[in-house]
């Protein structure tokens, strides 16, 4: 795959949010208005990026089985690098991130691409990969922020838009926020649909993402889970 | 199939020698749409009683709320290619329930977003009527009650009354805690009367207890219902309060006021007992009509919000799957040490 190619997956074909369902918690939690969004994403961008190139350039040197406590510390140490700079030159981001800053150490895109990208691939490829990610996380943070900020308090990136003044709470607090991703997250599986349709192949969502595997209404009579 | 039927060592005929007979088979006529119009027919005593007591904003919010369910599900039939469900009703019973939920004062949108996300967000993306796990109208009450804290709780005196402040009862509650002389006289003979015939504020078709109790026993009458769900809710929440005010007189006032405000009546027969969202067997109606219970108690008398039918019956709901499988009907010669209730236990014989 060329680098460019790396470079896109990360909007939509690999989509940590979208698709990998990847990172869930500063989703729902930072993206109540656009420019928390943002900064949130390009934070994690950053962090992505410079732990991918590292990763990717230590990758043979790092023994296998102690290979995550020395990803954590590769991250932790971007993490720390973006909070001390947001810390000087952004201190409202800074504010409005609060815990949800540091806690990218423990995002599961960086640690997932780390482990699923970085440590198997070269230099340019890897910090490819880690932009697109990130940005592909930006995009979809921002987007989500705009329309919770807009729904819950009529205003986009703080300007108000004069034209929804009822505050619909509930789409600033977390409820908003699953439902929301839960409908965006639908419309692109009806996309992915009609494009196999239209291919003429029978999409299917991956096995753990779809509801076949859990026993509490009917969907799985087809294949009755059994335990032991 | 044919592999777990030997597992289990039951001997079942083969399919081919099963004797199929003819007509006449027993059959009592009911579809969705008679049951969903026996609902209706119900409701009527509420929706007069609500035309009764705030006059034209009833008729508006009912016409609106009724109007935008039916093209919600209509539109979301024309856009998912499915056949057209409307006519079941359903979508209608919808409606008029959550106008029955909604405020004197309530203004169009607010309406239609309720209706919307009662319609699509809360029944179709789940899988539309039959599938979904929570009541459409109570959780769109919650979401409205949540999302627009302002709009919903802005109430207006019955139009007919001689009601001058538009607080609800139960609004009064929170005004006068602390002194038990004022609970008492919340508590009053001729206070209860008020709330029995529904000469107060509050949602347009909860002030009526009089007009919602001629509806469900007319819901019981029709079988439409598990008479142990009402029963059970208000029994629990009597026995509570009366607890909470024989120990703290000051705290809240005696619980025949606590039966008779707020959306008790209406939670109690229209929206706990919706047959998709409540439990099978009567020993679980029993165990959710008490959970619902003990939470609109605790939510009224030590929570942020006057009301809590709605969340209670919305959190209820979440614990139906759990309720049938701790309730399911033992069959006979069930031993708790045998396997096959093991097996049930776990989910798996559905």
């Amino acid at each position: 795959m060329s680098i460019f190619k790396e470079f896109t997956k990360g909007f939509w074909k690999e989509n940590p949010v979208l698709v990998l369902v990847l990172g869930m918690c500063p989703t729902l939690a930072t993206s109540s208005d656009a420019v928390k969004g943002l900064a949130m994403g390009l934070a994690t961008t950053f962090v992505l990026m410079g732990s991918n190139l590292v990763i990717s350039v230590i990758r043979k040197l790092v023994p296998g089985k102690i290979r995550i406590p020395c990803y954590i510390v590769v991250i932790a140490t971007f993490v720390t690098v973006v909070k001390l700079l947001m810390q000087a030159f952004a201190p409202e981001a800074y504010q409005t991130l609060g815990i949800f800053l540091p806690l990218i150490v423990v995002n599961c895109i960086v640690l997932g691409r780390a482990e699923a990208f970085a440590s198997k691939n070269g230099l340019l490829a890897s910090a490819a990969d880690g932009l697109g990610m990130g940005l592909g996380f930006t995009f979809v943070l921002v987007c989500l922020g705009c329309i919770r900020e807009f729904l819950a308090a009529g205003t986009l990136f703080g300007i108000s838009m004069q034209c929804w003044d009822n505050g619909f709470a509930i789409m600033g607090q977390a409820p908003g926020g699953f439902i929301l991703l839960g409908l965006i997250l639908a419309g692109m599986n009806l996309l992915n649909m009609r494009k196999a349709k239209k291919a003429g192949i029978k999409y299917e969502p991956p096995a753990e993402f779809d509801c076949r595997h859990c026993s509490i209404c009917k969907l799985s009579t087809e294949e009755p889970v059994k335990t032991k | 199939m044919s592999e777990e039927i030997e597992k289990n060592n039951i001997a079942l005929p083969e399919p081919g020698s099963l004797v199929l007979s003819t007509s006449p088979h027993v059959q009592d006529g009911d579809s969705i749409a008679r049951i969903m119009a026996k609902v209706l027919i119900c409701l009527l005593p509420a929706v007069a009683a609500s035309i009764w007591f705030f006059r034209f904003d009833a008729v508006r919010i009912l016409v609106y709320c009724a109007s935008f369910c039916i093209f919600a599900e209509y539109g979301w039939t024309l856009a998912t290619r499915q056949a057209a469900t409307i006519g079941d009703y359903s979508a209608l019973v919808t409606g008029v329930i959550l106008a029955l939920n909604l405020p004197p004062g309530a203004p169009w949108w607010l309406c239609l977003i309720g209706s919307v996300f009662a319609i699509i967000v809360v029944k179709e993306l789940f899988g539309g009527l039959g599938q979904n796990p929570f009541n459409p109208a109570a959780a769109a009450r919650v979401a409205l009650l949540v999302g627009f804290a302002g709009p919903m709780t802005q109430w207006a005196a019955p139009a007919t009354g001689s009601l001058v402040s538009g607080a609800t009862p139960l609004g009064a509650i929170h005004a006068v805690q602390g002194s038990a002389d004022a609970m008492a006289q919340l508590g009053a003979p001729d206070n209860l009367m008020k709330l029995f015939l529904g000469n107060v504020g509050g949602s347009i078709g909860e002030t009526s207890a009089l007009a919602i109790l001629i509806g469900g026993l007319g819901l019981m009458a029709f079988r439409l219902i598990k008479w142990q769900i009402p029963l059970a809710m208000i029994a629990t929440i009597f026995v509570f309060t009366g607890i909470v005010h024989l120990a703290a007189p000051g705290l809240t006032p005696g619980p025949l006021y606590h039966i008779l405000s707020g959306g008790v009546m209406i939670g109690a027969f229209f929206m706990a007992t919706d047959m998709v969202t409540s439990p099978i067997t009567p020993l679980g109606a029993l165990v959710f009509g008490g959970v619902i219970g003990v939470l609109t108690c605790i939510i009224r008398i030590w929570g942020a919000y006057p009301e809590g039918v709605s969340f209670s019956i919305v959190i209820a709901n979440a614990l139906v799957p759990l309720i049938d499988r701790m309730c399911y009907i033992r069959p006979f010669g069930w031993h708790s040490h045998s396997v096959s209730a093991l097996n049930i236990r776990r989910g798996e014989i559905k």
